[in-house]
C-alpha cells in the first residue's frame, strides 16, 4: 500500500518537454502537412491552414501525453484551444478593419473630409463627406442628449429604488427594448413623427429613432456598473449621515464612472453606425445642411449605403473612405472618453 | 458631547426572521462597551440598529425602542440621516471611498453635509487625522488616493472620516478583524484616547481585545441554531472576565463553549 502510494505521488520532479523539442514538433507537423498537400489531391490555402492547425495540435498533445503525462497533455490541449479561439475571434475584426483601411485609404484625404458632395457628379472622382460628418455628429449628439441622461436615470432608479413590481417591470421592458430591430425604431418614428405629426424628414427625426436604440444599451450597461459598486461604500456614506440621493450622486456614480462611460461610448458607437433609421426618416442631402431640425440631412452610414450601391467606381471608393471615417470617429470618441474618465478617477493609480 | 444610549426590549428582524430577541441595555457615555459572543448571535445586527443602519438592508426592521439621551431615535419625526451624523460607525473592513484622496475621504462627511469653507475643512481634516493617529503618516500625501494606504492605515482613515463629523457616539463593528496585531494595537490605543470624548461601542470576536479596551462587556449568544440571539448579561468588564453571574458567560469566556 505504501509502495503504491509513493509511486502515485512520485517525486516532485517530472519529465518536461524542452522548448526546442516543442518547436521541432510544430515544424514537423507543418512540414508533414506541406508534404500531404504536395502528394495528395489536397489543395488550397484555407484547407492547408485548417489541416496544419489540426495536425500541430494533435502532434503537440500526443507528444506531451507521451513525455509529460495526461494532466499536462490536457493542459496543453486546452491552451491550444483557447489560443485558436482567440485567433478565430480576432480574424474577422482584423480583416474587416484591414480591408476598410486598404479600400478607404485611397480616397481618405484632407480634401475628402472638408468637402461636401454639392454639385459633384457620381462619375467625378472629387467630393467628400463633410456634410455627412456634420449630419452624423449632430444626429448622434442629439440622440445621446436624449438617451444618456434618461438612461442613467432609469439605471439609477432600477438599481437603487426599484426593488418593487414597478422596477421589475421596467427592467423587463428595457430587455424587450434591447431587442427592437433598428428598422422597427425607424418605422415607428416615420409613422409617428414624420408622417402622423407632419414633421417631415429631418436629422432630429433620425436622432429620435437612434435614441430609442441607444436608451436600452445605456440602461443595461449603467445598471451593471452601478450594481458593481460595493454595498460597503454606500453604507460608509449612510453612516456619515449622508442622504440617499447624495450618496448616489457623490459616491456611487463617481465610483462607477469609468464603467458607465465605457458603456455609454459603446452605445454611442453602436448607434453611430445605424443605417436603417436614418435611411427612413432623415432623407438624404448632398449639400452641407447644419439645421438638424428641418429638412433632409446627410449622414455617414447613409453615405456608405448609397455609395456602395452605386454603379460608379468613384462612388464606391467614396463609400469605403466614408466607412473608414465612421470607424475613426467612433475610435476617437471612445479614446477621448476613456482618457477623460481615467483622469478623474483616483482609484486607477 | 458624548451621549447615553439605552435600548428597551429591542428585537431585530430580517423579513420574518428574528435575529435578535428582546435586548434591554444601557450604554454609558464616555465609556467603551464591548459586545462579545459567538458568530451569528446578532451582536453586529444589534449594533447596526443603534444608528439606524439596520434598516438600510431591504426587509430589515425592529421592534422596541432605542433611546439616545431619552429621545427615541425610531420616532416617526426623527431623520435617520441626522441620527447617523450623531452616531458614527466604523465597519469591519476598511472602506475608504476609492475615487477620493485621503483629504477628500476625511472631508467627505462634512462636504456631503454642506460644509464648504476651505479653512473649516482643513482644520477638521487635520484634527480628525490627528485624533486617529494618522496625521504624521499621511500629512505629506493628503492628495494621494485613500485606497493606497495599508489596511491598518485605511481603517484609521475610516475612523478619522467617522469622527470628522463630530458624532456623539462611535460604533465599531469588529474594526480590527481584518488587521495585523500592530495595526490592532494602534486602533486600540486610539479607542482608549477617544473614550474621553465619545461613547464607544465595539463588537469584537477577540476576548482579549474586549478585556483590554472596554469598561463594560455585554455577552450575547443564541439558544440554538436558527434561534434569535439574545443578551445574556452585561456588566463591568472586570466582573464579566473574572466572576460572571451567568454560567453561559463563564463557559464562553473560559472557552468551554464555541
Amino acid at each position: 500500500m505504501t509502495a503504491e502510494l509513493s509511486s502515485v505521488r512520485g517525486s516532485l520532479t517530472s519529465r518536461t518537454l524542452p522548448r526546442p523539442a516543442l518547436a521541432g514538433v510544430i515544424a514537423g507537423a507543418v512540414g508533414l502537412t506541406l508534404l500531404l498537400f504536395a502528394v495528395t489531391p489536397l489543395q488550397g490555402v484555407a484547407d492547408f491552414l485548417v489541416a496544419a492547425t489540426a495536425l500541430v495540435i494533435v502532434a503537440v498533445t500526443g507528444l506531451t501525453l507521451a513525455v509529460e503525462g495526461r494532466r499536462r497533455a490536457i493542459n496543453r490541449l486546452a491552451t491550444s484551444g483557447a489560443l485558436l479561439a482567440l485567433v478565430l475571434t480576432l480574424l474577422p475584426l482584423g480583416f474587416t478593419l484591414g480591408y476598410v483601411i486598404y479600400r478607404g485609404g485611397k480616397r481618405f484625404t484632407g480634401d475628402f473630409l472638408t468637402h461636401s458632395m454639392a454639385g459633384v457628379s457620381p462619375l467625378a472622382p472629387n467630393g467628400g463627406v463633410y456634410h455627412a460628418i456634420i449630419g452624423t455628429l449632430e444626429q448622434v449628439l442629439l440622440a445621446s442628449l436624449i438617451a444618456v441622461p434618461l438612461g442613467l436615470l432609469v439605471a439609477i432608479y432600477v438599481t437603487e429604488y426599484g426593488r418593487n413590481f414597478f422596477g421589475t417591470a421596467i427592467r423587463f421592458l428595457i430587455d424587450v427594448m434591447t431587442g427592437i430591430p433598428s428598422i422597427v425604431a425607424g418605422l415607428f418614428v416615420l409613422a409617428f413623427w414624420v408622417l402622423a405629426l407632419h414633421k417631415g424628414f429631418s436629422g432630429f427625426a433620425g436622432a429620435l429613432a437612434l435614441s430609442i436604440l441607444e436608451l436600452p444599451i445605456v440602461v443595461r450597461s449603467a445598471e451593471e456598473m452601478i450594481r458593481l459598486v460595493p454595498a460597503s461604500l454606500r453604507e460608509a456614506s449612510y453612516a456619515l449621515g449622508v442622504a440617499k440621493w447624495k450618496t448616489i450622486v457623490r459616491i456611487v456614480l463617481p465610483t462607477a464612472a469609468t464603467g458607465i462611460t465605457t458603456g455609454v461610448m459603446l452605445a454611442i458607437a453602436r448607434v453611430t453606425g445605424e443605417t436603417a433609421p436614418v435611411l427612413l426618416v432623415v432623407g438624404n442631402n448632398n449639400f452641407i445642411h447644419t439645421d438638424v431640425f428641418n429638412g433632409p440631412q446627410a449622414s455617414l452610414p447613409l453615405f456608405v449605403f448609397q455609395g456602395a450601391g452605386s454603379s460608379s467606381n468613384f462612388d464606391i471608393d467614396r463609400a469605403w473612405a466614408a466607412a473608414l471615417t465612421l470607424i475613426l470617429i467612433v475610435v476617437v470618441l471612445y479614446v477621448a472618453a476613456r482618457l477623460l474618465t481615467r483622469r478623474n478617477s483616483l482609484a486607477r493609480r | 458631547m458624548a451621549k447615553r444610549i439605552e435600548t428597551v426590549a429591542l428585537s431585530c428582524f430580517y423579513g420574518k426572521t428574528k435575529a435578535v430577541d428582546d435586548v434591554s441595555i444601557a450604554i454609558e457615555p464616555k465609556s467603551v462597551t464591548a459586545f462579545i459572543g459567538p458568530s451569528g448571535c446578532g451582536k453586529s445586527t444589534f449594533l447596526r440598529t443603534l444608528n439606524r443602519m439596520h434598516e438600510v438592508i431591504p426587509g430589515a426592521r425592529i421592534e422596541g425602542q432605542v433611546l439616545l439621551d431619552d429621545e427615541d431615535i425610531y420616532a416617526p419625526e426623527i431623520d435617520a440621516a441626522a441620527v447617523r451624523r450623531t452616531i458614527g460607525m466604523v465597519f469591519q473592513r476598511p472602506n475608504p471611498f476609492p475615487t477620493m484622496s485621503i483629504y477628500d475621504n476625511v472631508a467627505a462627511g462634512l462636504r456631503l453635509n454642506g460644509v464648504r469653507r476651505k479653512s473649516d475643512l482643513d482644520s477638521a481634516v487635520e484634527r480628525s487625522l490627528r485624533s486617529a493617529n494618522l496625521w504624521d503618516e499621511v500629512r505629506s500625501r493628503l492628495n494621494k488616493p485613500g485606497a493606497g494606504l495599508s489596511g491598518g492605515q485605511q481603517q484609521r482613515l475610516c475612523i478619522a472620516r467617522a469622527i470628522a463629523v463630530e458624532p456623539q457616539v462611535l460604533l465599531m463593528d469588529e474594526p480590527c478583524s481584518a488587521l495585523d496585531p500592530i495595526s490592532t494595537l494602534a486602533i486600540e490605543d486610539l479607542i482608549f484616547e477617544l473614550k474621553d470624548r465619545y461613547t464607544i461601542v465595539i463588537v469584537t470576536h477577540n476576548m482579549q481585545q474586549a478585556a483590554r479596551v472596554s469598561d463594560v462587556t455585554a455577552f450575547f449568544t443564541l439558544r440554538g441554531p436558527g434561534e434569535p440571539g439574545y443578551l445574556v448579561e452585561s456588566d463591568t468588564t472586570q466582573k464579566i472576565f473574572t466572576n460572571p453571574t451567568e454560567k453561559r458567560t463563564e463557559d464562553y469566556i473560559t472557552g468551554r463553549f464555541g
